[in-house]
C-alpha cells in the first residue's frame, strides 16, 4: 500500500502512439462529459419549476440541430477509427528483421524459447531497441500474452499459432499477465519482461545453459521419431523433401494449395491427412500425443533451417539459411540429415 | 376520506386473494410484480457475490477466499445479474406492467403466455441456483471455449441449462409484446403517438426475438461438446474455439442492447414529465431506438480484437462499432434539450434520470475508446472494460430501473414513496457507484487485468478506494428496498395522477382496476401533451 500509480511506463514503440490517441480520446470525452454535465445542471437550475402551475412552451424539436449533433461527433468517431486502426495495423504486422521467439502458454505458465535454445519460464530477456516477434501457442485452454508497459496483447490459442511484436525503449523489468481467464489460478499467471542492454543481452544469452539451438533440438528429435526414413532430403523417400519447403507455396492433392508456414507444418504433423502433398500417398501417421507443443516448434524451426531452395535441386550441402527467412541468425545448422545411414 | 375510498375501490389487488390467484394469475399486472419480486431476489443475490469479491480485491493477496472460489464468484455474479437480473429488469417488470396501460389496452396480447415466460424464468433461475448451491461454476459468465467444454469441472452445464430456459422466457416476452403493440393499441393510439418507453421496449423486443435463439443454439452447441464430446469448438477434437466466441457475442452484444434500451426509454419518459415538455426531436429518439436495435446486430466482433481475428475484420467491426454511437449520441443530446426551457423539478425519479444521462455519457463515450482497435489492444479484458460495461450497466440500467420505479410506484402500488429518504438514496447510489467503477478505469489503462484473484500489490490504493465506493453504493441499494416495503403500509396515498403526467397509464386509478380502464380510453393527442392535462392535475 502507499503506491498510487495514475499512468502505466511507457517502454516499447508503440506505447506513445496508444497514449496520444489515449489523449484524443479524453479530451474529446471530457469535452462532452463536461458539456453535458455543464447543461443539465444550468438547465436544471435556470429553468427550476416555480409553480405548480407552469406550463412551458412544447418545442417540438429542430432538424439543424439534430444534424449538427449527428455529423459532428460522427465526424470525431471517424478520427477515432482511422486513428485506431493505423496502430492495430502497426501492431499486426512485425518489422522482418525482428528476433523471433516462441512462446508456449499451460495452464498456468508461460514457456518462453529463444533460437538459440534457452528455455525460460515465466521470464523473458529481450535486448533493448531490437524489434521481437513472438509465435505463439497453448497447450490447453485460450490464454492471452499482456505487457501493459508495452501496450501489447494477443490471446494464445490452442491448435493455433499467433503472433505478437513489440520493440522495446526502456531497459527495465516488466509486468507480464495472462489476460484471458484460463482457470482456477489464472491470476497466477504472470511474469515478468526484462529489456536489457544489447550487451548485457548477449552475455546473458551465451552465459546460460543452452543446450544447442532450437533447431539442432529440432533435428534431433527429426532423427528420434525416424522422420527421415521418409522424408528424404532430395526427394527420394515415400514423402516430400522437406528442404526449401518453409515459405513456399505448396500443391495439394486433389487440388488446391497452402502455404507452408508454421501453422501448415504443425498442422502436417499432427493431423497429417488434412493436407496432403499432389502426387504423394496419405501415409503419414499422426504424431498427436507424441510430440509437446514444443516439440512442433523445433520441428518447425529445424524444417525452417532447412531453407528455401527450390524443390529438386541437388542434395544441399552446408547450412541452407535463406534470403528473406527472419529466422535463425547464427544458428548451428548442421546441414540436413543424411537420407539413410 | 381519500384513504377509505381506496381500500373500497376494487382494484387489481383486491379483485382476488390467495396464492393461487396469484401464481395463476393472467393479469399483465401482477405478473409484473411476480417478476419484480424475482429480479430483486437475483439482484440481491448477485450483488452479495460482488460484495465478497470487492472484500477479496482489499488485498493484493488472495485472503478471504481460495482462486477457486474467486472465480465462481466473478462468474455467479455474471449470470445472476446479466440472464436473470438486467436482462428481464426493465421489459419484463416495468415493461409488462405499463406496456398495456401506456397503449390502452386491456392486457398483453397473450396473457397465459406471459405467465409461462415468468415460469420459465423461475425455472431457469432455479437450474442456476441450484448449479450455484451444488458447488457453482466457474468459466465465467462468457464460457469461453475450451475452458467451458474440456477443462472446467464445475457446474457449467446445470447453470448453461439455466440461461437456455431463461432465454425462452426473454423470447416469449418479446413476442408477446411486438404483438401487443401492433395489435392492441387503443383507438387514436397511432405510432407517432406511442410513448417513447413503447417505441423503446418494442425495439428491445425485436432483439429479444431475433437474438436469443442464437444463444440458445449455442448452448445447445457447448451442451454438445462437453456432455457428448463433440468437436465443435475444442481445437483436440478439431473444432475452433473462436467459433463460439463469435456465436456468444453475436447474441450478447445485442443483448448489451437489451438492457440498454428499455433504460432508454425510462429516461425519456422521465426527463419529458419532470420538465413538462415533450421529449425534444420526439421521431428521432424513436427511431434512434431502431436503428440501435438493427446496428446492434452488426458489431460483435469488436469483442475480438485480440482473438486471432481476421485483420480486416476487425476494421469493419471497429468502423460499425462507431455507427452504434450516434443514435446514442442522438438520444442524450435531445434530453438535454428537452430540459431547456423547461418547467424542471427535483423529484427523486429526476435525480435518478440526471444521474442515468451523466453515467451513460461516461458509459457511452468510453465506448468509443475501446472501439478504437489499437487502443483496445491494450485495455481489453482489464478493468477498463470492466469500468466501461458497468458504467452502461449499473450507471445506465439500474439507474433508469430506479428512477422508473420511483415514477411508476404510486400507480403500481397506490401509495407515494418518502421522498425525502428516496433523495439521499439517489444522491447515495450515485456517489458510491462513481467511487467505485471510476478507479476502475484507471487500473484498466494501467493494466490491472479482469478476473484475477491475486494482483501486483501497486495497485491496491485503487482497489481500496473502489471497494470502499462499493460499500456506498450497496447501502444505496438497500434503503430503497426499505422505504418502498414500508410505503406499501404507510405511504400517502397517491392520486390517479400525481405527477402530472400525459400518459394512458395516469387516466386510470391507483392502483388501476384488474381490467386497466373502466372504459376504453381515446386517444386524441400527440404523446407529451401537457396543456391537455395541465387542468386535471391533482396538485400535492
Amino acid at each position: 500500500m502507499g503506491q498510487l500509480p495514475l499512468f502505466p511506463e511507457q517502454a516499447s514503440t508503440i506505447a506513445p502512439d496508444v497514449d496520444h490517441l489515449l489523449y484524443f480520446l479524453l479530451a474529446v470525452a471530457v469535452f462532452f462529459t463536461v458539456g453535458i454535465f455543464g447543461a443539465i445542471f444550468y438547465f436544471a437550475v435556470r429553468y427550476r419549476r416555480r409553480s405548480e402551475q407552469e406550463l412551458p412552451n412544447p418545442v417540438h424539436g429542430g432538424l439543424t440541430l439534430e444534424i449538427l449533433w449527428s455529423v459532428i461527433p460522427f465526424g470525431l468517431t471517424m478520427v477515432m477509427f482511422t486513428w485506431g486502426a493505423s496502430i492495430y495495423f502497426t501492431e499486426a504486422r512485425p518489422p522482418s528483421d525482428a528476433l523471433s521467439l516462441y512462446v508456449v502458454g499451460k495452464q498456468w505458465m508461460w514457456k518462453l524459447e529463444h533460437m538459440e535454445g534457452q528455455r525460460e519460464i515465466n521470464e523473458l530477456h529481450v535486448p533493448l531497441g531490437r524489434a521481437v516477434k513472438l509465435t505463439m501457442t497453448s497447450e490447453d485452454v485460450i490464454h492471452s500474452f499482456f505487457i501493459p508497459a508495452f501496450r501489447m496483447k494477443q490471446d494464445v490459442l490452442p491448435g493455433k499459432y499467433s503472433t505478437l511484436w513489440f520493440k522495446p525503449t526502456k531497459a527495465g523489468k516488466y509486468h507480464l499477465f495472462c489476460a484471458e481467464y484460463c482457470g482456477a489460478r489464472h491470476s497466477g499467471m504472470i511474469g515478468w519482461i526484462h529489456v536489457m542492454e544489447p550487451q548485457e543481452y548477449q552475455n546473458w544469452l551465451t552465459g546460460g545453459a543452452a543446450e544447442g539451438s532450437l533447431a539442432s533440438a529440432g533435428e534431433k528429435l527429426f532423427e528420434g521419431l525416424a522422420c527421415n526414413n521418409c522424408h528424404h532430403p532430395d526427394g527420394s523417400g515415400r514423402c516430400p523433401t522437406l528442404v526449401g519447403l518453409f515459405g513456399k507455396t505448396v500443391q495439394l492433392a486433389g487440388g488446391g494449395m497452402v502455404k507452408a508456414d508454421e501453422a501448415y507444418i504443425r498442422e502436417s504433423i499432427l493431423r497429417p491427412q488434412a493436407k496432403v502433398v499432389a502426387g504423394y500417398q496419405p501415409i503419414m501417421p499422426t504424431f498427436q500425443g507424441l510430440v509437446t507443443e514444443e516439440d512442433v516448434l523445433r520441428l518447425v524451426e529445424y524444417i525452417k533451417s532447412l531453407g528455401t531452395k527450390p524443390e529438386g535441386s541437388a542434395t544441399p550441402s552446408g547450412v541452407p539459411v535463406s534470403q528473406g527467412n527472419p529466422a535463425p541468425k547464427g544458428t548451428a545448422t548442421k546441414g540436413v540429415p543424411a537420407p539413410k545411414r | 376520506m381519500i384513504t377509505a375510498a381506496l381500500q373500497e375501490r376494487e382494484h387489481y389487488l383486491n379483485a382476488s386473494y390467495g396464492i393461487k390467484s396469484w401464481l395463476l394469475t393472467k393479469d399483465h399486472k401482477r405478473i409484473g410484480l411476480l417478476y419484480l419480486a424475482t429480479i430483486t431476489l437475483f439482484f440481491f443475490l448477485g450483488g452479495a457475490f460482488a460484495t465478497l469479491i470487492r472484500i477479496e480485491l482489499l488485498t493484493p493477496q488472495g485472503d478471504l477466499v481460495s482462486s477457486e472460489t474467486y472465480n465462481k464468484l466473478f462468474t455467479m455474479h455474471g449470470v445472476a445479474m446479466v440472464f436473470f437480473f438486467l436482462i428481464p429488469a426493465i421489459p419484463a417488470t416495468l415493461g409488462n406492467f405499463f406496456l398495456p396501460l401506456m397503449i390502452g389496452a386491456r392486457d398483453l396480447a397473450f396473457p397465459r403466455i406471459n405467465l409461462l415466460s415468468w415460469y420459465l424464468l423461475v425455472i431457469g433461475g432455479l437450474l442456476s441456483l441450484y448449479a450455484m448451491l451444488a458447488g457453482g461454476v466457474d468459466t465465467g459468465w462468457t464460457f469461453y471455449t475450451p475452458y467451458s467444454t474440456s477443462y472446467s469441472n464445475t457446474w457449467v452445464i446445470a447453470t448453461a441449462l439455466g440461461i437456455f430456459v431463461a432465454g425462452f422466457s426473454s423470447i416469449l416476452t418479446g413476442l408477446n409484446f411486438i404483438v401487443t403493440v401492433h395489435r392492441m393499441r387503443a383507438p387514436g393510439m397511432t405510432w407517432f403517438r406511442l410513448p417513447l418507453f413503447v417505441w423503446s421496449t418494442y425495439a428491445t423486443s425485436v432483439i429479444q426475438v431475433l437474438g436469443t435463439p442464437v444463444l440458445a443454439v449455442t448452448i445447445i452447441l457447448l451442451f454438445c461438446e462437453r456432455v457428448f464430446h463433440l468437436g465443435i469448438f475444442d481445437p483436440t477434437r478439431g473444432g475452433d474455439p473462436v467459433l463460439f466466441q463469435h456465436l456468444f457475442w453475436f447474441y450478447s452484444h445485442p443483448a448489451v442492447y437489451i438492457m440498454v434500451l428499455p433504460a432508454m426509454g425510462v429516461i425519456s419518459e422521465l426527463v419529458s414529465v419532470y420538465s413538462r415538455k415533450p421529449v425534444f426531436g420526439y421521431h428521432f429518439v424513436a427511431f434512434a431506438s431502431v436503428a440501435i436495435a438493427v446496428l446492434g446486430f452488426l458489431v460483435w466482433g469488436h469483442h475480438l480484437f485480440v482473438s486471432t481475428q481476421s485483420l480486416y475484420a476487425g476494421l469493419v467491426f471497429s468502423f460499425l462499432s462507431y455507427f452504434v454511437a450516434i443514435p446514442s449520441a442522438i438520444k442524450v443530446f435531445n434530453w438535454t434539450a428537452t430540459l431547456y426551457k423547461g418547467s424542471i423539478s427535483y423529484d427523486t425519479p429526476m435525480l435518478y434520470a440526471f444521474g442515468f444521462i451523466g453515467l451513460f455519457t461516461i458509459g457511452g463515450l468510453t465506448g468509443l475508446f475501446v472501439a478504437a482497435l489499437g487502443f483496445d489492444v491494450h485495455v481489453t479484458d482489464t478493468y477498463f472494460v470492466v469500468a466501461h460495461f458497468h458504467y452502461i450497466m449499473v450507471g445506465g440500467t439500474i439507474m433508469a430501473y430506479l428512477g422508473g420505479l420511483h415514477y411508476w410506484w404510486p400507480k403500481m402500488t397506490g401509495r407515494m414513496y418518502p421522498e425525502g429518504w428516496a433523495k439521499l438514496s439517489a444522491l447515495v447510489i450515485f456517489l458510491g457507484f462513481n467511487l467505485t467503477f471510476f478507479p476502475q478505469f484507471v487500473l484498466g489503462y494501467l493494466g490491472m487485468p479482469r478476473r484475477y484473484h491475486v494482483y501486483p500489490p501497486e495497485f491496491q490504493v485503487l482497489h481500496v478506494l473502489s471497494t470502499a465506493g462499493a460499500s456506498v453504493l450497496a447501502v444505496g441499494y438497500v434503503i430503497p428496498m426499505i422505504y418502498f416495503i414500508w410505503s406499501l403500509r404507510y405511504g400517502k396515498v397517491a392520486g390517479a395522477n400525481p405527477w402530472g403526467a400525459t400518459g394512458l397509464e395516469w387516466k386510470t386509478a391507483s392502483p388501476p382496476p384488474a381490467h386497466n380502464f373502466d372504459e376504453t380510453p381515446i386517444v386524441t393527442h400527440e404523446a407529451y401533451d401537457y396543456r391537455a392535462v395541465m387542468g386535471e392535475v391533482e396538485v400535492g
